[in-house]
């Protein structure tokens, strides 16, 4: 408590502060005008100035993955808070901690369609883990902790918090610091109980043809969780594959990692997950884009699923044991119980099992020829890895071919370094969210993969990019095509490449150079090297044009509505059976 | 293990505990309608004004997985205190109330009275051409009332939808 009266704007800095916030991105208007008044007379809080509201949010999902802090994101009433909905969407999807901030009409003026009132609240619910329109200012140091609270436990999600210009403007001396806040409900858990482990670890000792499946929630139950995994892995021998959200939980060079699993995973993942015996699911969601059809998944095993959420668990598939609790929490009592009995798997069949993942590993699936000037997206993509690697670079996605090939080729040795759009396959995610995680770790190298399409959906950022002088790496696999719907037109809608292709695209070089970045452009194979080392050297935003093979198709692919054993490995195979109608209508 | 397509589809009455806040109600019909539930009745009120606690009752159906998903997603709801599921875990007791007019005079008046004191309905608004019938009990018992007061001058029903609490001293 202090005796002090506050603004309610001056009260909202304070509650941002002492939950150590140090930045956050936004847009003003007219609604929020009292918080940027706020803001410009203190100096613990950087505001970013984004170009459009959308780039705000996947700036701050950005900011909150490499981190594993809370992104914070301040947008107006109506429009602002209109287009931050997409970012809000994504956050949700992926499970990523935000906390977005949105101006409302004075609250006599709620209702009445004033200007630039729009229903936020309503419109973001479906889209929020929760919200709060703040209709009173004593409740509004509350409603901020609480916010921030939700936004980063169990499940992480965003939060939309609406402030009408009359509680921002309004006076109070009534504080309360985070400390002081408890929630009145919700309280997720996240130790599971004993028996389930017990339960987990026998089931697991039995198992002949094991494997972990590990996903996003190993990566938000934090650093030390992704240790534990890779020390259960370890101990126990196993192979373990990840999710697109799960990569960096496991060591992606370790011998034991099989990469990638899914639609575009790797034969080997794919394959032993259909044939195991025991699946061990950490921190993953069984996706449509991971199972392929249902009734053909993974058929005989025995599934473990750990979920901090029980609404994830037996939602798209049925499982033996499923366990609530915190991934790393979970991974620590395992092992636990796993050393206290001195568990051993059986040794034979484990090598057995091994000798079978190899030689599905010898397919080598991922492999392609890079024969003479005309550079193939997976070459380009290799290199960039190659040559990055041991600067230890952050890696930002858009959305389509060119972010599954460097899922595929890029080797993510620790988590947090990986920013791709999941769930919701958000295209123009990828610039802004590279800019939130530059601006969290300036002196890193920092590289947005992109496709020519999805970069201009948010291209405007490059505007922000320039005035904070971010020095983003853009490299631009540039096909001149929607690659994914185009291969997708191939494969399943015999060739009529209806509206996918890439008219009229602007000069990545002049556009570079008019947002006051500079514009490498490499259209031979054997000039790629030295441009992407001129593009690392560069200690300023960098948008790279990587000129490639316009109908390259992404491989390995398990077709939609086909099983994990079905799957095409490079252009030779064929659709083995035509894609059945409830194929096509799965995406 | 089995698929839910080869599930058969059940009805349940689920008692969610909710903080009484703005738009919770909402968030609880959200939910059911975009993920693709049913609602077959829903009620809600506060029961707890101290701790401004409400209840919401909603009768729902689908197959035994879907209702398992059913209550996990209410009880991940932020303002959700408590889901029970009063179908499965014990007895239960369910009462609906409804408010039944009837029109009409002669031969037609007289049977409905009848009826409803073979049901017994109460009378809580009379004319010489109509009865306004207030009735509790079990929502099928309402069924039938209402079904045989439509030959005699039915003309309007209201009902509350099912609310619904465990047997036995346990709260929820």
């Amino acid at each position: 408590m202090s005796a002090e009266q506050k603004t309610g704007a001056e009260m909202l800095i304070r509650t941002l502060k002492d939950q150590g916030v140090d930045v956050i991105f936004g847009y003003p208007g007219g609604a929020v005008l009292p918080i940027y008044d706020a803001l410009f007379q203190q100096n613990d809080i950087q505001h970013i100035l984004v170009r459009q509201e959308g780039g705000a949010v996947h700036a701050a999902e950005g900011y909150a993955r490499s981190t594993g802090k809370v992104g914070v994101v301040l947008v107006t009433s109506g429009p602002g808070a209109t287009n931050a909905v997409t970012g809000l969407t994504d956050a949700l999807m992926d499970s990523i901690p935000v906390v977005c901030l949105t101006g409302q009409v004075p609250t006599h003026l709620i209702g009445n369609d004033a200007f630039q009132e729009a229903d936020t609240t309503g419109i973001t619910r479906p889209c929020t883990k929760h919200n709060y329109l703040v209709k009173d200012i004593i409740d509004l140091p509350r409603i901020m902790h609480e916010a921030f609270y939700v936004a980063r436990s169990g499940r992480p999600g965003p939060v939309v918090v609406d402030l009408p210009k009359d509680v921002l403007q309004g006076k109070s001396d009534h504080y309360v610091a985070p400390e002081e806040v408890t929630h009145r409900s919700y309280r997720p858990q996240t130790k599971a109980e004993d028996h389930k482990i017990a339960e987990a670890v026998e089931m697991i000792a039995q198992a002949k043809r094991p494997i972990v499946y590990a996903g996003g929630g190993v990566i938000n139950a934090g650093p030390k969780a992704c240790e534990l995994l890779t020390r259960f892995v370890r101990t126990l021998g196993v192979p373990c594959t990840n999710t697109l959200m799960g990569l960096g939980a496991y060591p992606g060079s370790d011998p034991q990692f099989l990469g990638m699993l899914g639609m575009h995973g790797t034969y080997e993942a794919n394959l032993a997950m259909y044939n195991c015996d025991v699946m061990i699911n950490i921190g993953a969601r069984f996706d449509d884009r991971v199972t392929g059809r249902l009734d053909e998944f993974s058929p005989r095993s025995k599934k473990i699923h750990v979920d901090i959420d029980a609404s994830s668990i037996n939602k798209n598939v049925m499982v033996d044991l499923p366990i609530v609790g915190d991934a790393g929490s979970v991974l620590e009592d395992l092992l636990a119980a796993w050393q206290a009995r001195k568990l051993e798997l059986d040794q034979k069949a484990l090598k057995a099992w091994w000798q079978k993942i190899e030689e599905w590993r010898a397919r080598d699936c991922l492999k392609f020829e890079q024969k003479g000037q005309e550079i193939k997206p997976q070459h380009a993509i290799k290199r960039l890895y190659e040559l990055t690697k041991d600067r230890n670079p952050y890696i930002a996605t858009e959305v389509g071919q060119h972010q599954m090939w460097a899922a595929q080729y890029f080797k993510f040795e620790q988590p947090n370094h990986w920013m791709t759009s999941g769930g919701l396959g958000t295209m123009g995610y990828g610039m802004p969210a590279a800019m939130g995680v530059q601006r969290a770790h300036p002196d890193a190298l920092v590289i947005d993969v992109a496709g020519e399409a999805s970069i201009l959906m948010n291209i405007q950022e490059l505007s922000c990019i320039a005035q904070y002088n971010l020095p983003v790496k853009i490299f631009i696999v540039n096909n001149q095509w929607m690659g994914m719907v185009r291969q997708w037109q191939e494969l399943l809608h015999g060739g009529r490449y209806s509206e996918s292709y890439s008219a009229a695209l602007p000069d990545f070089v002049k556009l570079a150079e008019s947002f006051h970045a500079v514009g490498i452009r490499c259209e031979k194979a054997d000039e790629l090297d030295d441009k992407i080392m001129e593009m690392i050297d560069t200690p300023k935003p960098v948008v790279f044009d990587c000129l490639v093979t316009k109908d390259e198709n992404c491989f390995p692919m398990i077709p939609s509505g086909a099983a994990h054993y079905e799957m095409l490995l490079g252009p030779d195979d064929k659709v083995g059976k035509p894609i059945s109608e409830e194929g096509m209508v799965l995406v | 293990m089995a698929n839910h397509k080869d599930q058969e589809i059940e009805a349940r009455t689920i008692a969610v505990l909710v903080d009484n806040e703005p738009g919770v109600l909402a968030r609880v019909i959200g939910l059911f309608s975009g993920r693709g539930y049913n609602i077959e009745s829903l009620t809600v009120s506060e029961v707890d004004p101290r701790q401004r606690f409400s209840r919401i009752t909603v009768v729902t159906s689908g197959t035994p997985q879907i209702l398992e998903q059913i209550k996990a997603q209410l009880d991940r709801l932020v303002p959700v205190h408590r889901v029970s599921d009063l179908t499965m875990d014990g007895a239960s007791v369910e009462r609906e109330l409804a408010l039944v007019k009837v029109a009409g005079s002669g031969d037609k008046r007289v049977e409905s009275l009848r009826i409803a004191d073979i049901f017994r309905a109460r009378v809580v608004d009379s004319s010489h051409d109509h009865f306004v019938f207030e009735m509790t009990g079990k929502s099928e018992k309402l069924d039938v009332f209402i079904d045989l007061m439509q030959p005699l001058g039915l003309v309007d029903v209201s009902r509350t939808g099912v609310v619904a609490i465990s047997r036995g001293p346990q709260g929820l």
